[in-house]
């Protein structure tokens, strides 16, 4: 069996999920304090992949990102880049992709902490940042958790999106998922078992943990 | 000298309000500001510590502007000096009482004001617990001992002794007073505790819809009198029990219970848990030494 698509899956996830961390902090922060008219229009615009078939966000990317638009051609020009049919390209489209899912469980964990405990550290004559990651991070720890394990398994789990983006070129943008779809077209159904039960055990035991963890069933080892 | 010249419309419960203060503060003085809840008081409390901006005005302590809407300056809450009390406390629940000291430490008041801190609200014993496993008086002396690492130019109390009960608020308005003469504080506090405010503050000033209605001494506002040698107190009704031919009324006056007789047709018109003034008069009160200095 190739472990070729297996392990492109996971070092898609864990770089996308990283990523997300340091994005989607700042938005989430953002959209938890702001009074700005504009809050409604960035949810939704955060929130939209979940609703979208894959396959539109995938299409629009492939139109972006594609040398022969302004975008692409750009990328290409400066940059040197070709997010198109590459990793890199997969690494973009999947952190879109799975924003809401780090986004929102880190929104509703900063918003849920009193108004009160921020002004007092800020009367304290501490800035945003420090208040930010001296205190409200670390109070909305299962928050943060449940926003990463929900961002890689969320990745791991994409199909459309990749397969529009990232084709099927093998070690560089076949992973798992397109892997399973391929093996099924050609018949080979014990390949495609293979690669589904890895998938499903694993994505069982992470979503497991999560539940274990946030329901407190795991409190004496985790902290 | 603080002066505060503030200017805001609010959102109050029965539609906009428009908060209009003036109020000038000697450095060293106790005010209390005192009036029913939606009057402003919280609100004057945020826009003093820079919390919330008030639509004009002026806020300037010991020469330094704070606030002027005309000459657009508005420091941070980062910048003001100011100590905050919350009413609920707003301790950081992941760190223990010295760790939320710590927090507040700056490189200016270093640990040594902590250490003393400690001592004189004697958090020694619960330095290494967290916030949630402290009660109510104890989290208080917390918030208070926090609210003084960095030596504020101002302490503000957003009603901080409201949610204890009464041996514990006595306990803590001696904290209180202590505090204030020995960091030289100018306080602003918000109660409505009249027995709190006599007890503590030089000057009251009262709101009513976002507007100064009376201020001056407490003696002077709420007994409405000079000082006088004649015994005042003001307390609440515990009971009111009708024997043959007089009334007995207990009231409680700070943690004490007294029994007054009275006439019964005085007594028709108390109920349990209003607010009396128990007066004294034709007799010589007597003095006896409890306990010296």
């Amino acid at each position: 069996m190739n472990w070729e698509p297996l392990t492109l899956t996971f070092q898609l996830a864990l770089v996308v999920t990283l990523i997300l961390l340091l994005v989607a902090t700042p938005v989430a922060f953002w959209l938890s304090h702001t009074k700005s008219r504009f809050k409604p229009i960035i949810e939704t615009l955060v929130s939209m992949p979940l609703v979208l078939p894959p396959t539109v966000i995938g299409f629009y990317f492939l139109i972006a990102f594609s040398p022969n638009s302004g975008l692409g051609s750009w990328l290409n020009a400066v940059f040197g880049l070709k997010l198109v049919f590459s990793f890199t390209g997969l690494v973009i489209a999947s952190v879109i992709y799975s924003l809401p899912f780090m986004v929102h469980p880190l929104q509703s964990g900063l918003s849920s902490i009193s108004k009160s405990i921020t002004e007092a550290s800020y009367v304290m004559g501490k800035s945003k940042w420090q208040t930010l990651f001296k205190i409200q991070l670390p109070q909305i720890k299962p928050a943060i958790l449940t926003g990463i394990v929900l961002s890689f398994a969320h990745t791991v789990g994409e199909f459309g999106v990749v397969l529009m983006i990232g084709g099927n070129i093998p070690g560089r943008t076949k992973v798992a998922s397109i892997a399973i779809y391929d093996e099924v077209e050609a018949l080979n159904y014990d390949a495609a078992n293979y690669y589904s039960l890895i998938l499903f055990a694993i994505t069982f035991s992470i979503l497991l943990v999560v539940y274990l963890v946030n329901g407190n069933l795991l409190k004496g080892i985790i902290k | 000298m603080i002066q505060i010249d503030l200017n805001k419309k609010l959102q109050a419960a029965e539609g906009e309000m428009l908060l209009k203060l003036k109020i000038d503060i000697e450095k060293g003085e106790f005010v209390t500001l005192y009036g029913a809840s939606g009057v402003g008081k919280t609100s004057t409390l945020r826009m003093i510590s820079g919390l919330l901006n008030p639509d004009a005005g002026k806020i300037i302590v010991n020469d330094e502007v704070w606030f002027d809407q005309s000459k657009k300056i508005n420091l941070t809450p980062q910048k003001r000096k100011v100590g905050y009390v919350f009413q609920d406390y707003a301790l950081f629940p992941q760190m223990t009482v010295l760790e939320n000291l710590q927090f507040a430490q700056t490189k200016k008041y270093g640990a040594k004001a902590i250490t003393s801190l400690i001592e004189l609200m004697e958090l020694g014993q619960l330095q290494n617990r967290k916030p949630e496993t402290l009660s109510g008086g104890q989290k208080q002396r917390v918030a208070l001992a926090r609210a003084l690492v960095q030596q504020p130019e101002i302490l503000l109390l957003d009603e901080p002794l409201a949610a204890l009960d009464t041996t514990i608020r006595y306990k803590l308005q001696e904290y209180l007073k202590q505090i204030h003469s020995e960091f030289k504080l100018t306080t602003i506090l918000i109660s409505h505790d009249v027995s709190e405010i006599v007890k503590l503050a030089d000057r009251v000033i009262c709101l009513e819809d976002g507007k100064i209605i009376n201020q001056g001494t407490p003696e002077h506002v709420f007994i409405n009198q000079k000082l006088s040698g004649k015994f005042k107190f003001t307390g609440e009704v515990l009971k009111v029990s009708n024997e043959e031919l007089i009334s007995i009324v207990t009231v409680r006056i700070h943690t004490e219970v007294v029994k007054v007789v009275v006439q019964p047709e005085e007594a028709q018109n108390l109920d349990v848990g209003d607010k009396v003034l128990v007066v004294s008069k034709a007799f010589n009160p007597l003095l006896y030494k409890l306990r010296a200095r």
